[in-house]
């Protein structure tokens, strides 16, 4: 089917310049990346969507594409209730918030905080903990790499890369034991440590990448006016590279943020991260859609915001630096 | 490479030689993979020659030879769980080569407000694979859900009628399909990039010579762009064969063991049955496979790109 549409497409264009498509065909090639676009951002739109139903519109047959918003999933998330009898909260004070009150509509009063914040305290925690610590040993590493000459220097950058090719599972392994002889298991600097390693092989790749493209000359004329190297570093390539260490950072966030093999099967409480937390969000009887969808939609946001700050470097950073554009 | 030799030269010598600090900054990295990838590697390979398990680890630590490995190869099962991984792989990353190919062609005609949709289309690569598999069992879901019922819409099969993820004939699509949606992106943006590396003036040439577009697609543009599609593929396959999370909470496995991909069996072996000598084994067996498969597939990807 598409090659059909890529014939089309290109046929309209035969009478112009290749180069520059003919009006016609860039009308439709738009149609259809639209229609792409609208059907692949839908399921998104449904989720965040749900976060906003009720506990029965959420679950309701037929799916429901209008209702009447509520809260009620938001605060589900951030809240655990316990159920009482109508009598009970009949005799109860009168509700002091908005969210007391809409809890006591389903018979229900708050209990006490849920597991959420701490479990995004975590997330956080360890997503820029991990960052920091793989940009910081990544931009050393990536600029020994690309100033020096340094021995056997291709086999010690495959050699970093190739750490990323073990399967997640397979590497928890033996992680989950030797963590155990450490204290490690379901610590934060457990899990901080683990994603830096992950993440330092892309950092060191991208990293090099973009302080190559910085010129030499700047330095070298650094050195001859007397700096020393990690004067030159600091005060010349450095500030020449933020935009570079920027988008490095985001792709390591991003990897910690997102991960969910090595959270799972070596954190169960006390370092828990966000995505094995989330489809555990359980009210009575299942999954509380309506919260998980607010835990959804509150996980994924920031990503929204990333991937439009990345725009420019996505290709570089999914391709650890091979395609740069 | 001669630069450094030269900065060297004409460098007054200050602080510390370059030598030194090229070795400290690269120690710490390589320290660090030692401790968190190369040790635990070196112990998963010796473990894999014995019979631990943790469930039972109060017995000493017993050496079986290649036992393990020789359990594996031997095991109908394993096999089972291989051809399953290697359908997935093939045609998810089939699929997301047809579309995210077809996609980059699309956007390259640079249409009014191709970079907003661009953005748009990107999204779902972007995110956790685990919440993804978690919240397309909600739209899959055969009464509550509403993709049965969007394909009711255009089919007139009752919604109720089948299960996307319970359903032994559907639930390896429904694993394709989800990785599509996610990574057909991936694909695009790599071909996007290829088909805007190719100089204008070739397709110039080719309109001097009156070649058709059709022409022009198969000589010039699909040629050009064969780099950067085996680059894709190269990454998709390895990612896919890995992949654990966003199936383990899609389908887990199920139904039956119809999705069980090979990571979910790593899983089930190392994490639930606790076998980490038989684990260890299977964990090495695979790393193994996508390395070689790696290496075999740059080699090729090098020859293509020198022609």
């Amino acid at each position: 089917m598409t090659a059909a549409v890529a014939k089309s497409v290109l046929a309209k264009s035969t009478a112009h310049s290749i180069v520059e498509a003919s009006p016609r065909s860039k009308a439709v090639a738009g149609g259809l990346v639209i229609l792409y676009a609208v059907i692949t951002i839908l399921p998104l739109l449904w989720i965040v969507a749900t976060a906003f139903k009720s506990q029965s519109d959420a679950i309701a047959y037929p799916p429901k594409v209008l209702f009447e918003p509520t809260l009620e999933g938001y605060v589900n998330l951030f809240t655990v209730r316990t159920r009482q009898t109508p009598d009970f909260i009949a005799k109860l004070p009168p509700p002091e918030t908005w969210y007391d009150k809409l809890v006591r509509q389903r018979d229900m009063v708050i209990a006490g905080p849920s597991k959420v914040v701490p479990r995004f305290v975590n997330s956080l925690i360890i997503g820029f903990g991990s960052t920091f610590l793989a940009v910081f040993l990544g931009t050393l590493a990536a600029y020994a790499f690309s100033r020096f000459r340094i021995p056997l220097a291709d086999d010690l950058l495959f050699f970093i890369l190739s750490t990323r090719m073990m399967p997640p599972v397979a590497v928890a392994i033996p992680i989950y034991l030797m963590y155990r002889q450490l204290n490690l298991t379901d610590t934060r600097l457990g899990m901080i440590l683990l994603y830096t390693a992950v993440n330092v092989s892309l950092a060191v790749w991208l990293l090099k990448g973009f302080i190559d493209e910085i010129p030499r000359e700047y330095e070298e004329a650094a050195l001859v006016d007397g700096y020393t190297r990690l004067q030159a570093l600091r005060k010349v390539v450095l500030p020449q590279a933020v935009t570079g260490i920027a988008a490095t950072a985001i792709f390591c966030l991003i990897f910690s943020w997102n991960e969910y093999a090595f959270a799972v099967l070596l954190t169960s409480g006390e370092a828990q991260t966000m995505p094995p937390f989330i489809p555990f969000i359980i009210g009575e009887g299942g999954q509380d859609w309506p919260a998980v969808a607010a835990a959804t939609t509150l996980f994924v946001v920031p990503i929204v915001l990333f991937t439009v700050l990345l725009r420019k470097h996505l290709l570089r950073g999914i391709t650890f630096g091979a395609v740069r554009k | 490479m001669s630069e450094p030799a030269r900065s060297r030269a004409t460098r007054p010598v200050r602080g510390l030689s370059d030598r030194t600090i090229a070795w400290l900054f690269v120690a710490p990295t390589i320290a660090l993979l030692l401790a968190i990838n190369i040790f635990p590697l070196v112990w998963m390979i010796r473990l894999s020659f014995t019979s631990l398990n943790l469930s039972m680890s109060y017995l000493p630590l017993r050496f079986v030879g290649l036992d393990n490995f020789r359990d594996i190869l031997t095991d109908e099962d394993v096999w089972f769980r291989l051809q399953t991984t290697a359908q997935f792989v093939i045609w998810s990353v089939a699929l997301q080569v047809v579309i995210g190919y077809g996609l980059a062609l699309l956007i390259n005609r640079q249409f009014r407000g191709h970079s907003f949709w661009t953005t748009i289309i990107l999204m779902p690569m972007m995110l956790s694979p685990a919440v993804v598999g978690n919240f397309w069992t909600l739209l899959l879901q055969p009464q509550i859900g509403p993709f049965n019922y969007l394909i009711s819409m255009f089919t007139g099969v009752p919604p109720s009628s089948f299960s996307m993820t319970g359903q032994v004939s559907l639930a390896p699509w429904t694993i394709v399909l989800v990785d599509t949606w996610m990574w057909a992106p991936y694909v695009m943006l790599i071909c996007l990039a290829g088909l805007r590396s190719i100089p204008d003036y070739i397709y110039e040439a080719a309109e001097v010579d009156r070649a058709s577009a059709w022409r022009q697609f198969w000589s010039i543009t699909l040629p050009m762009t064969v780099p950067f599609l085996m680059l894709a593929v190269l990454f998709r396959a390895i990612e896919n064969f890995k992949m654990f999370d966003m199936v383990n909470l899609l389908t887990s496995g199920g139904p039956g063991s119809t999705t069980e991909l090979v990571s979910i069996t790593l899983k089930r072996a190392a994490f639930e049955k606790w076998r980490t000598g038989y684990s260890s084994a299977l964990a090495i067996i695979l790393f193994v496979t996508v390395f070689g498969a790696a290496n075999i597939y740059v080699k090729a990807l090098n020859k293509v790109k020198q022609r």
